[in-house]
């Protein structure tokens, strides 16, 4: 089972690795993890997607409260939520792939960044699967290197 | 007034009367200002012992253990100490030096990432960056280590940040950490489902644990199954929960524990755990006490419930608090048929032992030396055959029974007894050890003669590592591997006497008696040796 923690964080030198540190110590698997400043300076927000059976996530969520960092966890499914991720693409082009290239993009609604003779930077910012459906796209082509940020979440806007 | 004066003010103010540690040039700072204070410095021999004793000092007291180091060895000596303490929610602040602010990360001489390596076994640890966080970073850390699940917070302190000086130091009054509010009142809803279970109840039992004599809870629980007639058992951590003949005790549970203690938890309708963690020692399987009975888990740890079995009814805050609140409430139970049926457990499933008559038998020795102690002693098991022996035939009686139950950690016996004595000068302390554990932290000796730490030091000699030559004997059919120590260890006798320590030898149980008399005599140091049956086993 797939879960997303929303973690408010003390914004703290060492608290991001006491925090990974849990994940490792526990066996418990990180499958993206974010961290940015939030609207308070003092405060930083991680978002980690992680998966596993009901007793793990339910520990995940205590054991991240016990943490004195820790200010806050908000616990989700993906459906309930709204994420994103952004990557950044370098890709090799030739007269031959650069029109399927520009294909794709136009088709995912993903932007050209940077560009020289042989390579192209594309950004895309989408949900975590169109990130994978994007980069399946340019896997037969021929990808130079990727940079992704991971998985970032919020609960989706519920009034009361 | 420089940072390092700051921290002896820091410790006044939480009212420490000892400091136990080992110097080098990255704490002299603070070595040098305590000079100037009325609190005691124990030199320890070697740091892991520093953090025993401080482990050993709270447990009796119920106050904040302080151990002070240097950095490099000094602090990476202290992370088995920490790690004892942290398995078994001790309350202990450790202040370690460290290399100056700017060659940290560097590499220098004697530089270790002392918070890093201790992450996983700390509550909470500091690196001081600035001299002026020193009377907040001290007030947090003594609260965070003695309130909710008690444990061990670390200071590492640059020596540069030691000898800054400090402008304004004031001691704060009060602290306040955002993230850190942990529930200690029961939830009054929870309060009152346990109240309905315990009403319908054919079959009920409390099991105790450690956490119950953290939350000074002892003479709550006692009042309430005395009340209302609820048979207890214990873990090894909560042994002495209960006095060990109080009627309605029924004995340690787990792989080492009583039979009788297991079927009636096993046979239990109604199971309380309280301030127990459902280790795999205690509960070897945990689904079976889920399956046919209602579990309720008390715990001030949130995460402790739920993590090894899901109770029926899970109730998160102080055992004190929820034991008082419980017995506000107006109920009755009625169970007399279950306790008759555990009493003729308790008297029936004894376990038959064969002692042969050359050696002590170690079983009768422990229950005889309890019979003589003083009835607020107390009692420190080291780790082994031992702790196993002392766990199931040392009595209880209004003192305290000591031991490393979730580390397991050889050794801790002396230096956590030394810390013991410390910590109540007018109480006999007796540290009970293996002469594998004894070997371990038998440099103490020089600590306790040094310092004038009266304790009492009894060494059950097998000449073996038992422990691991009785899983040998079972698991590997008496293919011992690494665990004969009989050529290696000292002539106890003339150790003693290079220390200048009495001793007494016990050969076997005729002569016993009198020689325990003789060890508790007089309030000093003294150190015994029984000699037992290198082939005895615990089961």
């Amino acid at each position: 089972m797939k879960k997303i923690y929303s973690v408010l964080v003390e914004n703290r030198s060492g608290v991001l690795c006491k925090v990974s540190g849990l994940f490792s110590r526990r066996c418990f698997n990180i499958d993206s993890l974010a961290v940015g400043e939030t609207d308070d300076p003092a405060v930083s927000c991680m978002t980690i997607v992680s998966s596993g059976n009901q007793r793990t996530i339910e520990q995940i969520e205590k054991q991240l409260n016990k943490k004195i960092d820790v200010i806050k966890v908000k616990t989700f499914d993906e459906k309930d939520s709204i994420s994103r991720e952004l990557m950044l693409i370098k890709v090799k082009y030739n007269r031959g792939t650069r029109r399927d290239i520009m294909e794709i993009c136009e088709i995912m609604k993903a932007d050209i960044v940077d560009m020289s003779n042989n390579n192209m930077i594309i950004q895309i910012c989408d949900m975590p699967e169109r990130i994978k459906v994007m980069l399946d796209m340019l896997k037969s082509i021929s990808i130079v290197e990727v940079a992704r940020t991971g998985t970032l979440a919020l609960p989706k806007c519920i009034d009361n | 007034m420089i940072g390092a004066d700051a921290i002896v003010k820091c410790l006044e103010n939480e009212g420490v009367t000892t400091v136990y540690g080992y110097p080098g040039v990255a704490i002299c700072p603070f070595y040098n200002s305590i000079l100037d204070s009325t609190i005691r410095t124990i030199l320890v021999r070697t740091e892991q012992n520093a953090a025993h004793a401080a482990s050993g000092e709270a447990r009796v007291t119920g106050k904040v253990g302080v151990c002070a180091v240097t950095s490099g060895p000094g602090a990476t000596n202290l992370i088995t100490g920490i790690a004892t303490a942290f398995a078994d929610s001790i309350p202990i602040v450790c202040i370690s030096g460290q290399v100056k602010s700017e060659q940290i990360g560097s590499d220098v001489f004697q530089e270790a990432d002392i918070t890093g390596a201790v992450e996983s076994f700390v509550k909470y640890s500091y690196l001081i960056k600035n001299v002026e966080d020193i009377p907040r970073v001290f007030k947090e850390a003594f609260h965070i280590a003695n309130s909710g699940r008690k444990g061990p917070v670390l200071i590492d302190v640059p020596i540069d940040i030691q000898n800054a000086a400090i402008k304004n130091f004031k001691y704060p009054e009060a602290v306040n950490i955002r993230a850190y509010k942990p529930t200690v009142k029961g939830n009054p809803v929870q309060i009152k489902k346990v109240i309905k279970e315990l009403e319908k109840a054919k079959r009920p039992i409390i099991c105790a644990g450690g956490g119950v004599h953290l939350s000074e809870a002892v003479s709550k629980l006692r009042t309430f199954a005395d009340n209302y007639r609820i048979p207890v058992v214990s873990t090894m951590m909560g042994i002495g929960v209960m006095r060990t003949e109080d009627p309605m005790y029924f004995g340690m549970v787990g792989n080492n524990g009583k039979a009788y203690a297991n079927r009636a938890m096993n046979e239990s309708d109604l199971l309380i755990m309280v301030g127990a963690r459902v280790a795999d020692r205690a509960i070897s399987q945990p689904d079976l006490i889920m399956t046919n009975k209602i579990l309720i888990h008390i715990d001030v740890d949130p995460a402790e419930i739920g993590k090894n079995v899901g109770p029926s009814i899970p109730l998160v805050g102080d055992a004190g608090h929820i034991f008082e609140d419980i017995m506000k409430e107006e109920f009755t139970c009625e169970h007399e048929e279950w306790i008759r049926t555990l009493e003729e457990y308790r008297e029936t499933m004894v376990q038959k032992r064969d002692p042969n008559p050359d050696y002590v038998d170690p079983a009768a020795f422990i229950t005889m030396l309890s019979n003589e102690m003083k009835n607020d002693a107390v009692y420190v098991a080291d780790v082994g055959q031992n702790q196993i022996w002392s766990c199931n035939y040392h009595i209880v009686k209004d003192g305290r029974f000591l031991t490393s139950g979730g580390m397991g950690t050889m050794g801790y016996s002396i230096p956590a007894a030394m810390g013991a004595k410390r910590g109540a000068m007018d109480r006999q302390v007796i540290a009970v050890c293996g002469d594998g554990s004894f070997q371990m932290s038998m440099m103490e000796l020089a600590t306790i003669m040094q310092h004038h730490i009266p304790v009492k030091i009894i060494v059950i000699k097998n000449n073996y590592l038992g422990m691991v030559r009785e899983f040998q004997h079972y698991t590997y059919k008496d293919n011992y591997s690494v665990v004969d120590i009989k050529d290696g260890t000292p002539d106890l006798e003339k150790l003693a006497a290079a220390y200048d320590i009495p001793f007494i030898r016990v050969e076997n149980m005729s002569h016993a008696q009198e020689k325990i008399r003789e060890l508790l005599a007089e309030d000093n140091t003294m150190l015994m040796e029984c000699l037992v049956d290198p082939m005895d086993l615990v089961k």
